[in-house]
């Protein structure tokens, strides 16, 4: 009998790990010092065994976000599902601010989980709810329930429920194979979106979060698609001679910047995606790439090497004027706003190597936020609050991810190969 | 440009001089931590032949055997460029002078000069930089007689590294230029 479960137990872990093989896992590499206690009480269940811990994805997401430092649960003495089982007196000795209770139970052919949050100093309830989940959703339920207590104490939109699209490399010289995938934002639930034996870069989320564009090598020449994630149907949207790079969808969704050396040297051209028209924004014998728009769509931020390295220039859009952002040190390339448009997040080469940066647009001051040597292509989370980026562990490509401010930081190492080209979704819900 | 003793032809001057002036505008530049130029690294590292090549069809288009050295592609595919530098290093002007008289002599014959970077700096700023030394090299050809309806270029940036490796030598392997026939 116990060999028969045991057989059975290892098919099932067998079957598991075929399905979770490209998926992300979460090591926390610095908490922030400035993180609010909590404690998320594991949920009830009433002796039902479920797929997933809710009451752990809870805690594991408020804590990669460094907001939160979440009780351990070895130190909970008591375990109550619902607010009037809670006694305050008892979380306040335990130095915990905030509290979170719950239950799952089975509902038709999926899930309900009723969540409470609890201010603890103020032995009060702030908010409670009831949701459902199909049988497959359980942890797109836990990530809602994240985002409603993230918001709810913080003020800021919960980003729990949103996605990232990231490519994967394995070998070198002539033979390697690379993969685009998209996974939710805790590395789980990975989709494989294309593979191929040539490179794949660059992923850019369309502000609608339905489609991706990306350059893929596939014909052997660089090439622009943008394909469908629901339905997989894609277009190449240029093929020009020479390179076709760095896809960035405008706030409308409607056009499309981009690098193309159809004409010499890459210049970046703004293409509307219905009309397939393209607008030249700027023309110079230098290197004109890495074009991202400010959130209202009225800017553009790309990387130039007109000053001799490579700096961080802002185009507008009307007055086709072009002032330069960046001027600590000689590196500092691919730039991304930060939602509020008030800030930008960058690759900065210093003596420590390149790092990923957050320069403010009023006071022009640059910070840098991460710690590798080896850190590039940043993309920050909808919100604001987290950027993500590639880097180096070991002899390997891993995604990284730090707050805004640089106080927490977390990696999502994976099992195979390079991972790399992070790219953040915006809201999906 | 001062004048060497020995003689080179006047093409070869010609098409360095073109080529230097052309990247006067500001050098390829993959990112170092210090500015520092590891000037030498690399130097013939697997230049002869050591297959980065995937095309193999010697002799394809009609050149048939028989014809002398220049009916053959040269064997030497794959030219390495110095840290934060487009211009050829001396030591390869006659892999490209070589591969030159082969396809002027060989008038249906095309290639893809595949332009690489090493790892370091923004992939799509190495893009940029791929292509910077690959049309370095198409230049060199053009110079020599090379007609450009034979010439293409393609950028890998630094997505195809020839090696692995976070050091001097293997950045030194994978900023490169292959000719890919």
């Amino acid at each position: 009998m116990k060999a028969l479960m045991m057989t059975w137990l290892s098919a099932l872990l067998l079957m598991f790990s075929t399905l979770a093989q490209a998926d992300l896992t979460i090591e926390i590499t610095r908490g922030s010092d400035r993180a609010t206690p909590i404690a998320v009480v594991p949920f009830a269940a009433d002796g039902e065994s479920l797929p997933e811990d809710v009451a752990q994805i809870i805690s594991d997401n408020l804590q990669r976000s460094g907001y939160f430092e979440p009780l351990a649960r070895q130190a909970m003495y008591d375990r109550p599902s619902s607010s009037d089982e809670v006694q305050f007196g008892q979380w306040r000795a335990l130095d915990v601010r905030y509290l979170v209770v719950g239950h799952v139970s089975r509902e038709g052919d999926g899930y309900r989980i009723r969540y409470e949050l609890m201010d603890v100093s103020g032995s009060r309830r702030m908010l409670g709810e009831s949701v459902t989940a199909s049988r497959n959703e359980l942890r797109g339920g836990a990530h809602y329930v994240s985002d409603q207590i993230f918001e709810s104490i913080t003020g800021i939109r919960g980003a729990f429920s949103t996605r990232i699209a990231y490519v994967t490399a394995q070998g070198a010289g002539d033979d390697m194979r690379f993969a685009l995938y998209v996974a939710d934002a805790d590395g789980h639930n990975s989709q494989e979106v294309l593979s191929s034996r040539e490179p794949i870069l660059s992923p850019a989320w369309s502000p609608d979060g339905r489609k991706l564009a990306y350059v893929s090598f596939e014909t052997e020449r660089p090439a622009i698609y943008i394909q469908e994630l629901a339905t997989g149907q894609r277009v190449r949207a240029t093929s020009f001679e020479g390179i076709n790079g760095a896809p960035a969808w405008s706030p409308d969704g409607r056009r499309l910047a981009m690098a193309l050396s159809k004409d010499g040297q890459p210049e970046i051209y703004i293409m509307d995606v219905a009309s397939r028209n393209f607008e030249r924004i700027t023309n110079n014998s230098n290197i004109d790439t890495e074009p991202s728009w400010s959130p209202d769509g009225r800017s553009l931020l790309f990387t130039s090497d007109r000053s001799g390295g490579p700096q961080l220039y802002r185009y507008t859009v009307g007055s086709g004027e072009i002032e330069r952002l960046t001027f600590t040190g000689n590196y500092n390339a691919r730039g991304r706003f930060a939602p509020d448009g008030e800030s930008i997040f960058l690759v900065h080469r210093s003596s420590n190597g390149y790092q990923i940066a957050r320069q403010d647009l009023g006071s022009g001051r640059l910070v840098v936020i991460s710690e590798s040597r080896w850190d590039e292509s940043p993309s920050v989370s909808p919100n604001g609050t987290m950027v993500i980026f590639a880097t180096q562990q070991g002899n390997s490509g891993v995604l990284g991810a730090v707050s805004a401010d640089g106080r927490a930081s977390y990696r999502l190492p994976s099992a195979q190969g390079d991972v790399r080209e992070p790219a953040w979704s915006p809201f999906l819900n | 440009m001062q004048f060497k003793s020995h003689a080179r032809s006047l093409a070869l001057a010609l098409s360095l001089a073109l080529v230097a002036g052309c990247s006067s505008t500001g050098g390829t530049q993959d990112g170092s931590m210090d500015g520092t130029r590891n000037g030498g690294t690399g130097t013939g590292t697997g230049v002869a032949g050591t297959g980065q090549v995937s095309g193999t069809g010697i002799g394809a288009d009609g050149d048939r055997a028989g014809q002398q050295a220049d009916g053959r592609i040269p064997e030497v595919r794959t030219i390495y460029f110095d840290f934060d530098r487009d211009n050829i290093r001396s030591e390869f002007e006659s892999v490209l002078v070589a591969h030159a008289r082969y396809l002027r002599s060989n008038g249906s014959a095309r290639v893809v000069l595949q332009g690489h970077t090493d790892e370091r700096g923004t992939r799509e700023y190495n893009m940029a930089l791929g292509e910077r030394r690959a049309n370095s090299v198409k230049r060199f050809l053009e110079v020599q007689g090379v007609s450009p309806s034979q010439l293409e270029v393609v950028s890998y940036g630094e997505e195809r590294p020839a090696v692995r490796g976070n050091n001097d030598e293997a950045y030194a392997q994978n900023r490169r230029v292959v000719f890919a026939y």
